[in-house]
Order: structure tokens, then C-alpha cells, then sequence
């Protein structure tokens, strides 16, 4: 088959792989139809994410069709159209039997710290991803869903992970009516979260990015108010104003590891991999949201340690949420919210590369080129 | 502004809220939210077993410290191997999770596949390309200066790393063997 490979940081190319097989009775071979390059992905492209392996394949956002099923499998046929969670679980272990797919204990034997993802390197279990003709999917009866007939191929899609990450921060930010909610970062996710802040029934939602096109979006996709961070000469200061001093009620990071924003601090985590993530976009979430109020991490960080501002948040009594999004729980509310009207996810993807021209997809991603906000790639004619 | 106990600014109007955007408060009850309360015993998740039937083969494979087992299921992609292999598995039997040395070994293990891998690449019938495996012929036709310049992006004050970061291991290890072939091809009274 061919799939995209990691050849080092900043380098990858297409190669002919054998095709996978089933490895486990509640395996799946799946043949992708549509994956996307998350923004997490670049974190990989980037090599800041330890134990990414020369010959990995990325892509944790996929639906497509099932080719092959193992022998415990009951829930999947082939032929079926499925969507795939971005996360790998059981549906059996303590944490798994309270919803906590993310933090799935039995599938990632390379970490406890962190669940089991597709094509995320070996620090999340080392299982090859969906950027690729066919992809392994374990524990079939567990993870995929098949596509309902009346939701777009390019909506399920977005909701293997970057909608459905989105839509879980919004909700770890704890809000009530008519709340204030920063947002940080205009990306896929932070613009679905942006826009689910609404869902939840927030009174403001003010997006922050230095990207202008992306805020444009925010704009139009998620009816928020925005701010360029790179246009004023405190982000903080220039929130606490919008907020009349108070503070927003809840803040959620949805930049993670390589935010900008203060040159020193994105050079020695991006760049130099001195950190497990730049902090910036955290401490501004700490910063900018008032006493008591309640932040959401959904940016993406490594494992290493980052100069948090711990004392702030202690000191003002925040609460801090984070997890990776349990995907499939959100599915049902989500296809609701599609069906109704409320939202159509689809809106966020901007670029289509083939498999063959994906090394040029994650450089125009990762460059902030041509006004990209969502690439997704598709196979073949 | 007076400190008091109210809320300062505006209060929305939930109506206009309503008009305007689509959805507005759908979710405000939090029973309407899936990831409330964040732990839910319960869930019919689709598995069919107590305990995960044990996928075969792993003898070898690493595994964290913290796991008292192999898990049910691992990953078979690219198994340890050479020097890096060596480093990461050290990795995985010396250190914890939580120890730093684990996470920069495992760091310093991806550096040294990669110099491997490259150095490797060109003694095969493909070998590395930095210029195509950059993906930066994708800059043709997505108006690289416009997206770049004039619109306050602050990326810029760093982006220039990027290319030396891609380019310049190969120039360095270019050097190298540079220096090393004329220090055996050229007498060091010549040179």
C-alpha cells in the first residue's frame, strides 16, 4: 500500500509499506477514503513528540471503508462505512467503564500518561495511522461507527477528532449562560470550540490568534469577536479590558505546544525541544481569565516539563481541565447538532491534497500558507 | 469602575443570542452534555469482554515501566532496532514515566534513527531528498510572500530557523565528510 512516512523532522515522503494485517481478533483492516492532517500532526512533523520512529505513518483523522475483519469482531462487517475515533481503547478497562476512552489503559504499552492514538509515534503505542491506502483498526467493536446515511463524508471526518476535540473543550470550560469565553488559537479546533461555546450558551466568545485570515474565520464561522494578538501590545491587558477588568469566566487553550507569541519561550520548546511545550499560550489562559473562573487545555502538549505559571493559578483559584477528547462520546449529541442544523463541520476544511503531494500538504499547513485553516487528503481519482 | 458584586458590562440578550446564532444554548442544560460529569460507569462501549483477549507476539516488545504487563493490544509498527533501538530501550527499563531522563533519551534515540536513516537513504536506490521530503515546492502557486509578509504575523521573527533546521544537519554532515575525505586523500605536509 502506499502510505505517507516520517523521515525526520520536517521530512516526510510517500513509500510503499506491506499492508497491514490482523494482529488481534478485534482487528480491523480499514481502506481510508478522506484522513486530515491535524494540527497535532505537525507537533510529529516537527519531531518534538519523543519516540517518533523513521517510517511512521501520522493520521489520527480518518473514516473509510472496512476491508477485512478479524475473527472476535461482531459489530463491523466489510463493506461498512465507518468513521474511526482518533482514540484507541478497549471499552473494558477502569477507565474506559467510565468514559474516559482517552486514558485507555490497555492499549498503549508504551505509556501510562497517555492513551492509545493512531499514527502519534510510539510514546501513544506505536500504531501506524491513517494517513495511508489502509490503516489497522483494534479493537473494531469498540472504536468505529458506521457513517450514518445522512451525514456528509467530510462532517464525519471532522468528527474523528478536530469538531469533536472542539466540542469537548467547550465543555470542560464549565460554562453557564450568558459567560465570557476566551478562546486561544483560531485552528480547527479552537474555532469548533469557539463555535460550541455557543451551544453551551455563552454571552461572548472572543477568539485570539496573529493569523488575520484565521480570524476572519472566527468571525464568520463561529460569530466571534477577535483579536491579533501580534497587534496589541499586551494580549492580557487588552482582554482584562474587553472583560471590564474582570477577566473572562473561562479561557480555553486550544494552541498547545508550539504557540507563539513570545519568541524565547516558542524557540527552546519548538525549536530546541527544551520543553515539552511553549507555555505561551497557557500562561496567557492563566493571565486572562478571572478569579475562580475555569480554563481548558485542548492544545496538544509533550510529555517534558513546561514553565507553567502555577503560582498565578493557585493563587487566583482556577480550575484547570484538560484531556484528550473521549471522541465517541460526543458522536450522538454531535450528529444531533449536524442534523439540526447547528453546526456543519465540513465549513472548516479549505485544502484537498492528494496522498501522492502530502509532503507539500504538511508544508503548506505548517506554514500558515494560501489561507489554510483544514487540509484534508484524499485518494485517488 | 467600582468594585462590586455584580457582574460589570452588559448582560447578553438570550434572544438575540437565539437569532443569531444557530443552536445558541442547545447545550446549556448540562445533562445535554456528553462530557458531563466527566466520568459516566456505564456506557455500553461495544466490548464484548471483561478482559481483552492477549494479541500474540509481543515477547521483546517495550513497555513502560509503570505497566505491570504488556498491554491487551500494541502497536507492530517500526520495532526497535540498531543504536537508536538500543537508546530507547534503555529508555523503556531505566526510567519511569515520570523521570526526565526517559523522555530525552527517547529524544536523543529519534535524533540518532534519523542521522542513521538518512545516512543510510543513500545507499539505497532512493535515498533522502530534503528539497521534496520538505514539501516546499507546495509554496508554488499558494502565495508564499502574501501569506507570509504585511499582515502582522509574528511566526516570521523565527520562521527563517526552519529552513536551517531542514538544510543544515545535511550541510554539517556535508562538511564532514568533506574534511574527513581530503584528510585521507591529501597528505597533511600538502594540505
Amino acid at each position: 500500500m502506499k502510505a505517507m512516512t516520517y523521515r525526520g523532522p520536517y521530512k516526510i515522503r510517500v513509500d510503499r509499506k506491506p499492508d497491514p494485517v490482523i494482529a488481534h481478533p478485534n482487528d480491523a483492516i480499514v481502506r481510508v477514503e478522506l484522513a486530515s492532517i491535524c494540527g497535532s500532526d505537525l507537533h510529529l512533523y516537527h519531531g518534538m513528540m519523543p519516540d517518533t520512529r523513521i517510517g511512521h505513518t501520522f493520521g489520527h483523522e480518518f473514516i473509510g471503508r472496512v476491508e477485512e475483519v478479524g475473527s472476535s469482531v461482531q459489530n463491523l462487517k466489510p463493506g461498512d462505512r465507518v468513521m474511526v475515533p482518533f482514540n484507541i481503547y478497549c471499552g473494558s478497562c477502569f477507565f474506559c467503564a467510565r468514559g474516559l476512552y482517552s486514558n485507555c489503559h490497555n492499549v498503549n504499552a508504551n505509556a501510562t500518561a497517555i492513551g492509545g492514538i493512531y499514527g502519534y509515534s510510539h510514546s501513544t503505542g506505536g500504531f501506524d495511522g491513517g494517513q495511508a491506502e489502509l490503516v489497522r483498526v483494534p479493537f473494531a467493536d469498540v472504536g468505529p461507527q458506521v457513517i450514518p446515511d445522512d451525514i456528509a463524508s467530510e462532517d464525519a471526518l471532522l468528527l474523528t477528532d478536530a469538531f469533536s476535540t472542539g466540542y469537548f473543550g467547550s465543555q470542560l470550560a464549565d460554562i453557564v449562560e450568558g459567560d465570557t469565553v476566551v478562546v486561544l488559537g483560531a485552528g480547527p479546533v479552537g474555532l469548533a470550540a469557539a463555535r460550541s461555546c455557543w451551544l453551551m450558551g455563552a454571552g461572548r466568545v472572543i477568539v485570539v490568534d496573529h493569523l488575520d485570515y484565521r480570524l476572519e474565520k472566527a468571525r464568520a464561522f463561529a460569530f466571534a469577536e477577535t483579536v491579533h494578538f501580534g497587534q496589541v501590545d499586551d494580549i492580557v491587558l487588552t482582554l482584562k479590558k474587553m472583560t471590564d477588568g474582570l477577566g473572562a469566566d473561562s479561557v480555553i487553550d486550544a494552541v498547545g505546544a508550539e504557540a507563539d507569541g513570545h519568541v524565547v519561550q516558542h524557540v527552546t520548546a519548538a525549536k530546541l525541544k527544551l520543553q515539552g511545550g511553549s507555555p505561551i499560550a497557557l500562561n496567557w489562559a492563566i493571565d486572562a481569565v478571572r478569579k475562580g473562573g475555569t480554563i481548558s487545555v485542548m492544545g496538544a502538549y509533550g510529555p517534558l516539563f513546561s514553565a507553567v505559571k502555577v503560582g498565578d493559578a493557585m493563587n487566583k483559584g482556577l480550575t484547570i481541565r484538560a484531556n484528550q477528547a473521549p471522541v465517541k462520546r460526543q458522536w450522538p449529541r454531535l450528529l444531533e447538532h449536524i442534523r439540526a442544523g447547528h453546526i456543519a463541520p465540513r465549513e472548516l476544511i479549505t485544502h484537498r491534497f492528494d496522498l501522492d503531494d502530502i509532503a507539500e500538504g504538511y508544508h503548506v499547513f505548517s506554514s500558515k500558507l494560501d489561507g489554510i485553516v483544514k487540509p484534508v487528503i484524499t485518494f485517488g481519482a | 469602575m467600582p468594585y462590586t458584586a455584580d457582574k460589570p458590562g452588559h448582560t447578553p440578550d438570550p434572544d438575540d443570542l437565539r437569532r443569531r446564532i444557530p443552536g445558541w444554548g442547545a447545550d446549556l442544560d448540562p445533562a445535554d452534555r456528553p462530557a458531563f460529569p466527566r466520568e459516566q460507569p456505564g456506557i455500553d462501549t461495544g466490548a464484548h469482554w471483561r478482559v481483552p483477549e492477549q494479541q500474540p507476539h509481543g515477547a521483546g516488545r517495550e513497555r513502560s515501566l509503570e505497566h505491570e504487563r504488556l498491554t491487551p493490544v500494541f502497536g507492530t509498527a517500526q520495532p526497535l532496532h540498531g543504536l537508536s533501538g538500543l537508546i530507547r530501550r534503555v529508555a523503556y527499563t531505566r526510567y519511569s514515566e515520570g523521570q526526565t531522563p526517559h523522555w530525552m533519551l527517547l529524544i536523543l534515540g529519534d535524533r540518532v534513527e534519523s542521522a542513521g536513516a538518512h545516512v543510510r537513504s543513500l545507499f539505497s536506490r532512493r535515498p533522502d531528498d530534503p528539497v521534496t521530503q520538505s514539501g516546499v515546492f507546495g509554496e508554488r502557486g499558494r502565495h508564499p510572500i502574501a501569506s507570509r509578509f504585511g499582515r502582522g504575523r509574528v511566526d516570521v521573527k523565527h520562521a527563517w530557523l526552519d529552513p536551517v533546521l531542514v538544510v543544515g544537519p545535511w550541510v554539517a554532515a556535508a562538511v564532514v565528510v568533506f574534511r574527513i575525505a581530503r584528510a585521507a586523500a591529501v597528505p597533511a605536509s600538502r594540505r
